[in-house]
């Protein structure tokens, strides 16, 4: 077997270091290793992106990269949005606008959307479609998830 | 009865080369058994599938120099660990050659292109990738780094075969080498996909240049998904080329040989002769956009 890899990185803000298999997937590492739940997996075969987390500010599928490739990176998870007990302006507009209904794709959902809104703080109707193509949710049909990210990204106050 | 369990990739050992030396070092040392790590949205997959099982992943992420894009007297030239997002965002593709734009804007989805690299999707050899057609069209080169330094390869002479290139096992796909845009050149990529990050039911890339009295001085057309690798439908261009770019018989003729020359398979997209139609339509809509483009409009 593979001997194991040390890595250190900064999930929400704080340095987490570890010995990992090559092998292991940072989902897997987050959920596992970390407890951080958050992240879900939902397809098992990088289409559904319920694992969607922020790697160096950029949204990826943490199903398909490894936890080595994370050494020195920033890691951001669903957990890591919300900041002193007060939600974050995204989760709160899907809250608000009832952007869910079984709720297994929001977290990935929520992360696709503040990523896109921090790229892009005034998304047109198309563009918040195209942000979030990437996120399948099989109960809602997308029309409250698309209107809770125009809700968040009319609020002002981030 | 089955046997539901997560999907966890086999065991392999990893490297995280600094120069580009050692990894082409480790790749020679680990045989056929070593693969590179690129983007990882096409490998992790088949991983997690077990549909490969590497003795050795080489990680190419943290290599400096092998991402960017810039243009030089004759080329535009793109490093094979570009992300497609920013190929995507590229104001000089954008505006220079819309054709890759075209393409990289509809691969995978925005999570994919973050992370996907253009010379994955090309040395990755799959027939339903998108930028092997896009390259063919516009007769591009790639640039191959190996133990005894680097070669140029032809696209047209890149995919051999499904999921097979011109790559030797120890050589990295460096650079993508695309002749520098002329006036009056315009290109097109146009896909039919049944939902985001799905491959094609079929694609078409089509590259222009046009001379005197609007005629075609050049033409290049590549097929995607609808063969055993990326297709360059030669009879198709030598049709199209000297003839004007309102010649309706010859567009006709254009797409319906294009069709003739894609030899797609029954499968749950669409049935072949459903295939070769889209196949039809798709070249004769690209052409008439790539023209458009190539006349400044």
């Amino acid at each position: 077997m593979p001997d194991k890899i040390r890595i250190t990185l900064a999930v929400n803000g704080t340095k987490r270091e570890a010995a990992v298999e090559p092998r292991l997937l940072l989902v897997h590492f987050l959920r596992e290793d970390l407890g951080l739940t958050g992240t879900h997996v939902g397809c098992d075969t990088s289409n559904c992106s319920a694992c969607a987390v922020l790697v160096d500010g950029k949204v990826v599928k943490s199903c398909s990269v490894l936890a080595v490739q994370a050494d020195g990176r920033e890691i951001l998870t669903v957990e890591g949005l919300a900041k002193g007990g007060q939600l974050h302006p995204v989760q709160k507009a899907f809250l608000a606008k009832h952007g869910l209904q079984c709720g297994f794709c929001t977290p990935g959902m929520i992360m696709s959307a503040y990523a896109l809104l921090k790229k892009n703080r005034h998304p047109t109707r198309d563009e918040i479609k195209r942000g979030i193509s990437g996120n399948v949710c099989r109960c809602t049909g997308y029309q409250k998830i698309i209107e809770s990210v125009e809700q968040a990204a009319r609020n002002k106050d981030w | 009865m089955a046997i539901i369990a997560p999907l966890i990739p086999p065991h392999f050992e990893y490297a995280s080369p600094r120069s580009l030396s050692e990894a082409i070092t480790l790749l020679s040392r680990g045989g056929e058994g070593a693969k590179v790590l690129a983007g990882g949205q096409s490998l992790m997959p088949l991983l997690k599938l077990r549909l490969a099982s590497p003795s050795l992943l080489v990680d190419i992420n943290r290599i400096p120099g092998l991402d960017g894009i810039k243009e030089d007297e004759g080329f535009l030239r793109i490093g094979a660990l570009t992300r497609m997002a920013e190929v995507e965002t590229s104001d000089l593709i954008r505006k220079g050659y819309p054709i890759i734009h075209d393409a990289a804007e509809v691969i995978g989805d925005p999570l994919v292109r973050n992370l996907g690299t253009i010379g994955g999707n090309v040395s990755h050899g799959d027939p339903n990738n998108d930028m092997p057609a896009v390259m063919l069209a516009l007769g591009a080169q790639f640039v191959a780094t190996g133990p005894s330094g680097e070669r140029s390869i032809k696209a047209e002479q890149f995919f051999t075969d499904s999921f097979t290139v011109a790559l030797d096992h120890d050589e990295i796909l460096t650079e993508i080498w695309v002749p520098k845009r002329s006036s009056r050149s315009g290109g097109c990529y146009l896909k039919l996909e049944q939902k985001v990050a799905d491959f094609a039911t079929a694609a078409v890339a089509v590259q222009v240049r046009l001379g005197e009295a609007w005629k075609c001085e050049e033409v290049g057309l590549g097929l995607t998904a609808v063969g055993p690798t990326a297709i360059k439908a030669r009879k198709a261009e030598q049709l199209m080329r000297g003839k004007k770019t309102t010649d309706k018989n010859a567009i006709q003729g254009f797409g319906r040989l294009a069709a003739d020359e894609s030899s797609p398979a029954t499968d749950i997209r669409g049935t072949a002769s459903y295939k070769k139609q889209v196949v039809r339509l798709l070249v004769i809509r690209a052409f008439r956009k790539a023209c458009e483009r190539a006349r400044g409009g």
